[in-house]
Formats: C-alpha cells, sequence, structure tokens
C-alpha cells in the first residue's frame, strides 16, 4: 500500500490549489451559492476545460486521462478547501461511477465522453426515504414500455437534480423488494413527466433537489435486476471520495481558525498564547490529520484492489463526519461572537461540514457498516 | 582509499563476518571484537569503535549482520542515551572509560533528571551539587529512574548555581551508582509492578573529571539526552527479541535481554491492547450489541488511523521529505487509543472489571490493562506537554509568557521536598 503522494500528484495538487485559490475566493463562493443554479455554467466549462477534471478519473478509451482514485481524491480535497461551487461530486463521482460500475461497453462509449469534455452535467438519484441510503429501500417503479421502460415514484436529495442534463436512476421491477429487481436507468433532464424542484438546503453550496416522475421515457444502464452490486461499489467509491473533500474541508476550518486565533488579541496578547487555544488545537490537529490518514488509504485501497475496501470506505467516512463536525464546531468557537456572523466566512465550511456528516450515512451508519465486515 | 559505496560497504563487512563471526564466542568477548573493528557501529567516529560511514549505509550493515544471524552491541536501555550523550559532550577520558563497556553491555546505565517536584519541568531541579574540596558533593532525590537497581552509572542533572536563572543553573555529571551517598528504592506503581525506582542522594561524590560539558551547560546536554529519548534511541518502545538459535552468544544476550526487559513486561497492557478487544467481545458475547459495537467501531477507526498516519509519517522519512504534521502526533493519538480500549475493555467484563490477578478474565490481563492505561498519558511526556509542543511547534503557537526563567532560580517559586 502507497502511503505517500508522488512528486507529480503533489505538482497536480499545490497548482489545483492555487488555480481554485482565485478561480474561487468566498466571494465568488457566496455570489454563486446565492444563484438556483448553484454554478455558472460557463465559467465552470471553462475551469473544466482547463483542468480537466471531469475527464480525471475516466479511462482514455472514453474520452478521460485514466487517472485512479488517488488523484481524483486530490481533487476532491481540494475542492473541500475551496468549496468551488460546480456540479462535481454529482458528475464525476456518482454519476460517473455509476455508469463505469453498471454501464455497457456501448453505454460508456455513449455517454463518457461527454461528462470527461465537461458538457453533460450528470447525477445518480436514489434516495427517497430520509431514513435509507441503501438500494433495498427503493420503491420507484420501471415497467417495460416499447423498446424501453417508464419510470413512475420519485427521488429526493439529488445533488445538482435541479440542473442536470442526464440523471441515473435507480428504479425497481414492480412487485421485487430488497436486493432483487434493481435496475439502472438514463434519463434525460428535459424528460416529458419528470418535474424538478430545487430544495432548500442549509449548506447552499450543495445543491439539491426533489425529482417526481410521473411515466417518464429511460433508458436501461446495464443489465436489467442486476444494478445492486454496482449500485454498491459506486456507493463504496463515493463514500471515499466524499471522505477525501471532508479532509480539505476540515483542514481549511482547522488552519483559518489558527490564523484567527494568532491574530486576535484579547486581555493584551494574541488569544493563541492561551493554553486553552493550543490544546484545542492540537487536538483539532489530531483529528484532521487522523481523518485524512483514513481518507488517503481508503483512496489507495480502491486504487489497488484491496478486498477490505468496503469496511476501509466506511472507516474513512465515519473518520472524515466525526473529524469534519468537530473541527467546525471548534472552528466557530474559536472565531467567538465573529464566528457566528453570516458575514464571516466560517459558517460556508461550517455548513458543508454538517452536509456532508449526512450526505452518503452518517458516522453512526458507515461505523455499523464496518463492523459488519469485521465482526461479523 | 576507495570511495564508499552500498557494494563496496556490504562486500567489506560480509569478508569481516565471514572471518569472526562464531555463536560459540562469549557475548562480551565478541562484543569487543565489534568494537575493536568499528562493525558494531559503523556511523561513529573511526577513533572511538566506528568507521564514520555515512548513516545512509548502516542499513547495509545491518543485512549483512541479520543475514548471519550476527549479534550486534547492546542496544537497549540508557546506556544507548549515555554513549550518544558522551558522544556529543563528553571528553576523551569520558569516551575512553565509557564507550567500550556500553557497547559490550557490560556496564549498565541509569537516568537521573526526573524529581518528585519536577516531572514536566525538568529544567526545575533541585537536587545540588556542590563542589566541597576537590569533588563535586550531591543532595537530593530523583524518581522514574529506569535500571537503578542495577546500574552501574548514572546520567545526572543537579543544580549548582541558585543565582542563576532556572537553565542556567543546572550542570551535568556521570555519577558511580555503586557507593554509599546513593540509596536506590523501587517505586511500586499502582499496576503492582515496580519497573522504576527512586533514588535518594545523600552526600554521594562525584570525581571533578565527571562533570560533561561545562558547569552551567548542563540544560544544552540533557536535551540531547531526552532527544534521543523521544527519537526511541533506547529501543524500549519496541519488543525486544532474542533469538532461538543455539550458540554460547545467543543465550548471553537471550539472558541480557531478559534482564532489560523484565520491567515492562506490562507496557502491552498500557497500551490497552486494542488485539484483544474483538475477541474479548465474542467471547462475552457483546459482539451483537450495538451500543458496545459503536464503541469498538470508533476504537477501531481511530487505531487504524493511528497506524496510518505513523505510516504517512515513516514514507515521508524515508523520501526525504521534511516532517509534516503527521510525524508529532503519534505519542498523543497513543493515549486516546488506549483509553478507549480500557473503556471498552471494562464495558465488555462486567464485574469480571471488579477482580485482579487470577480471578480476573486472561489471568490478569484484562485486570492489568485498566490499571496500566493510566501510564499511557503521563510517562515520556504528558498529554497537556505534548500538546504543547505540537501547538508550539508544529503549529507556530506562541509560548505562554514565562515568569520563571528570567529571575534567579532562588527566587522562583517551586514545591519543597519532604
Amino acid at each position: 500500500m502507497k502511503f505517500s503522494f508522488s512528486s507529480e500528484q503533489e505538482e497536480f495538487r499545490s497548482n489545483l490549489r492555487r488555480f481554485l485559490g482565485e478561480r474561487s475566493p468566498t466571494k465568488e463562493v457566496r455570489r454563486l451559492m446565492a444563484t438556483e443554479t448553484g454554478f455558472e455554467p460557463a465559467a465552470w466549462r471553462k475551469l473544466n476545460g482547463e483542468l480537466g477534471l471531469t475527464a480525471v478519473r475516466i479511462p482514455e478509451a472514453y474520452g478521460g486521462q485514466g487517472f485512479g482514485f488517488g488523484e481524483l481524491c486530490i481533487v476532491l480535497e481540494e475542492m473541500g478547501r475551496s468549496l468551488l461551487c460546480a456540479p462535481f461530486f454529482s458528475t464525476a463521482v456518482l454519476a460517473t461511477g455509476a455508469i463505469l460500475n453498471a454501464g455497457t461497453e456501448a453505454e460508456k462509449q455513449a455517454l463518457l465522453p461527454g461528462i470527461a469534455a465537461g458538457d453533460t452535467i450528470a447525477t445518480l438519484a436514489w434516495v427517497e426515504n430520509p431514513a435509507h441510503w441503501d438500494a433495498a429501500a427503493t420503491t420507484l417503479t420501471a415497467k417495460p414500455s416499447g423498446s424501453g421502460y417508464v419510470l413512475d415514484g420519485f427521488k429526493s436529495y439529488v445533488l445538482d437534480g435541479h440542473t442536470a442534463d442526464l440523471i441515473v436512476v435507480l428504479a425497481r421491477a414492480p412487485g421485487s423488494s430488497g436486493d432483487k429487481g434493481l435496475s439502472l436507468f438514463t434519463v434525460k433532464g428535459d424528460a416529458k413527466g419528470l418535474s424538478r424542484r430545487l430544495l432548500k438546503t442549509m449548506d447552499e453550496t450543495r445543491k439539491l433537489a426533489r425529482l417526481d416522475f410521473k411515466g417518464v421515457e429511460a433508458t436501461l444502464l446495464g443489465e436489467a435486476g442486476a444494478a445492486a452490486v454496482p449500485f454498491a461499489r459506486t456507493m463504496v467509491e463515493a463514500a471515499v471520495c466524499l471522505a477525501n473533500e471532508m479532509a480539505g474541508v476540515s483542514d481549511r476550518l482547522r488552519e483559518d481558525s489558527l490564523e484567527y486565533a494568532k491574530m486576535r488579541m484579547q486581555f493584551g496578547r494574541a488569544i493563541a498564547s492561551f493554553q486553552s487555544m493550543k490544546h484545542k488545537h492540537a487536538d483539532m490537529l489530531v483529528d484532521v490529520e487522523l481523518a485524512k490518514s483514513a481518507a488517503y488509504y481508503a483512496a489507495a485501497a480502491l486504487d489497488e484492489g484491496d478486498d477490505d475496501i468496503v469496511a476501509v470506505a466506511s472507516l474513512a467516512k465515519a473518520a472524515a463526519s466525526d473529524a469534519a463536525v468537530q473541527t467546525a464546531v471548534h472552528a466557530i468557537q474559536i472565531h467567538g461572537g465573529i464566528g457566528f456572523t453570516w458575514d464571516n466566512d466560517t459558517h460556508l465550511w461550517f455548513k458543508r461540514a454538517k452536509s456532508s456528516e449526512v450526505l452518503l450515512g452518517d458516522a453512526h451508519h458507515h461505523r455499523e457498516q464496518m463492523m459488519q465486515h469485521w465482526a461479523a | 582509499m576507495s570511495e564508499l559505496t552500498e557494494d563496496s560497504v556490504r562486500a567489506e563487512v560480509r569478508a569481516w563476518l565471514e572471518a569472526n563471526w562464531n555463536p560459540e564466542l562469549g557475548l562480551v568477548e565478541w562484543r569487543n571484537k565489534l568494537a575493536d573493528s568499528g562493525w558494531g557501529v559503523p556511523t561513529w567516529p573511526k577513533e572511538w569503535y566506528g568507521r564514520d560511514l555515512p548513516q545512509g549505509l548502516q542499513a547495509v550493515v545491518d543485512e549483512e549482520f541479520a543475514r548471519v544471524g550476527a549479534i550486534g552491541v547492546a542496544k537497549a536501555g540508557i546506556r544507548t542515551l549515555a554513549a550518544a550523550t558522551i558522544l556529543a559532550h563528553g571528553t576523551d577520558l569520558h569516551k575512553e572509560k565509557f564507550l567500550r563497556r556500553i557497547l559490550t553491555g557490560e556496564d549498565t546505565w541509569c537516568q537521573l533528571f526526573s524529581e518528585p517536584g519536577s516531572g514536566s519541568d525538568v529544567a526545575g531541579a533541585v537536587t545540588r551539587a556542590e563542589m566541597q574540596g576537590n569533588k563535586w558533593i550531591v543532595n537530593g532525590q530523583k524518581v522514574w529512574t529506569t535500571s537503578a537497581h542495577h546500574a552501574h552509572w548514572g546520567l545526572l542533572l543537579a543544580r549548582t548555581d541558585w543565582d542563576q536563572t532556572k537553565h542556567k543553573g543546572l550542570s551535568y555529571f556521570i555519577i558511580d551508582m555503586h557507593q554509599p551517598g546513593v540509596n536506590v528504592q523501587p517505586l511500586k506503581q499502582m499496576n503492582g509492578h515496580a519497573s522504576f525506582n527512586q533514588v535518594f542522594l545523600t552526600d554521594a561524590v562525584v570525581e571533578p573529571e565527571f562533570l560533561v560539558a561545562n558547569v552551567g551547560d548542563g540544560w544544552a546536554v540533557t536535551t540531547t539526552t531526552l532527544m534521543h529519548e523521544r527519537r526511541g534511541a533506547d529501543g524500549l518502545r519496541t519488543w525486544a527479541m532474542g533469538s532461538d538459535r543455539k550458540g554460547r552468544a545467543y543465550d548471553e544476550e537471550r539472558a541480557e535481554i531478559a534482564t532489560t526487559m523484565e520491567p515492562y513486561k506490562w507496557y502491552p497492557q498500557r497500551a490497552g491492547r486494542v488485539d484483544l478487544i474483538l475477541p474479548r467481545a465474542r467471547e462475552t458475547g457483546h459482539l451483537g450489541d450495538p451500543v458496545v459495537r459503536q464503541e469498538i467501531a470508533k476504537l477501531l477507526i481511530m487505531s487504524k488511523s493511528a497506524e496510518w498516519t505513523a505510516r504517512r509519517a515513516r514514507a515521508a522519512a524515508q523520501q526525504g521529505k521534511p516532517q509534516g504534521p503527521e510525524g508529532s502526533l503519534g505519542k498523543l493519538v497513543a493515549s486516546h487509543v488506549a483509553r478507549a480500549a480500557a473503556r471498552i475493555h471494562t464495558q465488555l467484563s462486567g464485574a469480571d472489571a471488579l477482580l485482579s490477578g487470577t480471578d480476573s478474565p486472561m489471568n490478569g490481563t484484562i485486570a492489568e490493562i485498566l490499571v496500566s492505561v493510566p501510564a499511557t498519558s503521563i510517562a515520556g511526556g504528558t498529554d497537556e506537554i505534548q500538546r504543547n509542543i505540537i501547538s508550539e511547534r508544529v503549529l507556530k503557537m506562541p509560548k505562554e509568557p514565562s515568569i520563571d526563567t528570567t529571575k534567579p532560580f532562588r527566587d522562583v517559586p517551586r514545591n519543597t521536598v519532604r
């Protein structure tokens, strides 16, 4: 197992950090998060074109760059750090993962080049019930119709669901239950019978939508009735990716509050010189570095085909969830009164930490997932 | 002289071992050969038992020793800290008198730094050394002194000038432990073991030539010793294992390791025995309890992440990258892991956690965990000191304003001894 980044990866990271720092200052984050789309399509296409971000993990055969999760997770960590407002997680992690894991060769040839080029914004719609992130809870139905299928039901908490050009939908055959009868479908964003509503989100930098399907025509992705395994794999990959994004969120919160503590004077000295503050910062560093180690290990484990990946992915997501939220709570506290104001930027990352804590299942959920593999 | 390369060094050490290594030699006889040849400590200076080999080539020598199973110089214990300190600050007389017998293992050493009144604040030592006639006379009390009961020599930090500021009034000595003024008493710990000692110094004598560096330089020398200790140069953090091969030298090495490691047999329990958590959960029927499962998962996440963090630090070091923050966190994390493990062992044991010794689960191991874990967050720098180190050295946060380092130490408020 690799425990360090190569010099090429380090260089990729530092270029990316500089680029995102310039293109996504908090002023821009605040402007975009207040828009309905949540990003600016033209600006995102330009940035994506320059850096080739959505292409990173797509194989060269489908127009991508053919890198692994190691590189994709560097992108995600830096995006967490910069809070870039863009439909990246939905497109490059969720939809790309589902297509790569479930799609046939022809489907990959048809769908992935557009994503790699940055022309297609895509997402994955699977959750319906707020208590369930797993496939088995799916109720949306897919009935054969002519040469395709029609979908009926609803999906919620769909990342960028209101703007996606292409939606990958998890559905089940009528009368099926559990992991049986599940299939993935692709639906166009402007399909007839599909109504999309932007949800009001606590974290405005992460847009979620509710999608209602009334007899929506859909195209099968992969094998009918066999989506459970590729879908589960997609969730494992997504958990690792999100853990790495959260590492960036946590590190940014930690660094900003350290900088603030060094600058803020009270009682005639920088508050960073008080032992209560120093010990809190030492603890925050421990939390963040441990979560980073888990996230990096999990990304390497995906690339190296580790047998233990399901447990390791859940470990990384649980570690990241706890670390991000704890760090965010400390960060607000360290800033004191100013940290509770809208004008101070800390709440932007606090909210991203909270939304990432919950997305794809919280720490409790992932700890139990991990135990099911290690202590059956 | 020919250029040193990995191949040339390998060829040379291999030829030397072929000609000289013999497991039927006595341990001291063999190690004297190592000292004479320079192969025992090849990175040391040529004039002092080494070969001036660059640090990078040490691994080649180690590989060749391992290949034939040759025993090395005595490596575990305070003696290695003594050797490093003497090499850095000692006189030729010190090097002549002490280094060879450190390498052969004939002499054992102890470290007389901590006192009842100065634990985290080692520089607050109040043991006094006064020149009377032509000898130093030492009075005071030292504590947490590993191996003092069998040590021949001690590394002593004592105050020689009370009118100087705290750090400038200290001097560093080598003291003969076998003398009437040195009284060593075992210090029984809360877990029942006595791995350490208290050392009472009553008009103990130090010859003037056994001062290390100059009067008043004691803190700088102490820092050298502590730096090597923090790097784990005493070899006590890893469980030393003797070889199971046959031969007189192997037998004698096994006996040496047994003596050195005897005080540390509870150290695995001190770390919390994470390895026993899942087997114990299974055995006690708690594996299905969702509350216990969450707690176990939290522990395993922390312990795995800590392991991977240490491996990140090692990988960075191997690539010659500057040490990142990940290299400074291990000790503090180890405390968290140990405490969490002890909590779960308690939860799993139920009323059996009330028992001790042979009545406690696993023939006393579980009880020993519960009463040994508190040492983890204290020994070798408390969690609080670790947090100070992390915040000041890694995060560059300012030090607390100090009130004890600018005035004569005589005027600094301090604990009274006895």
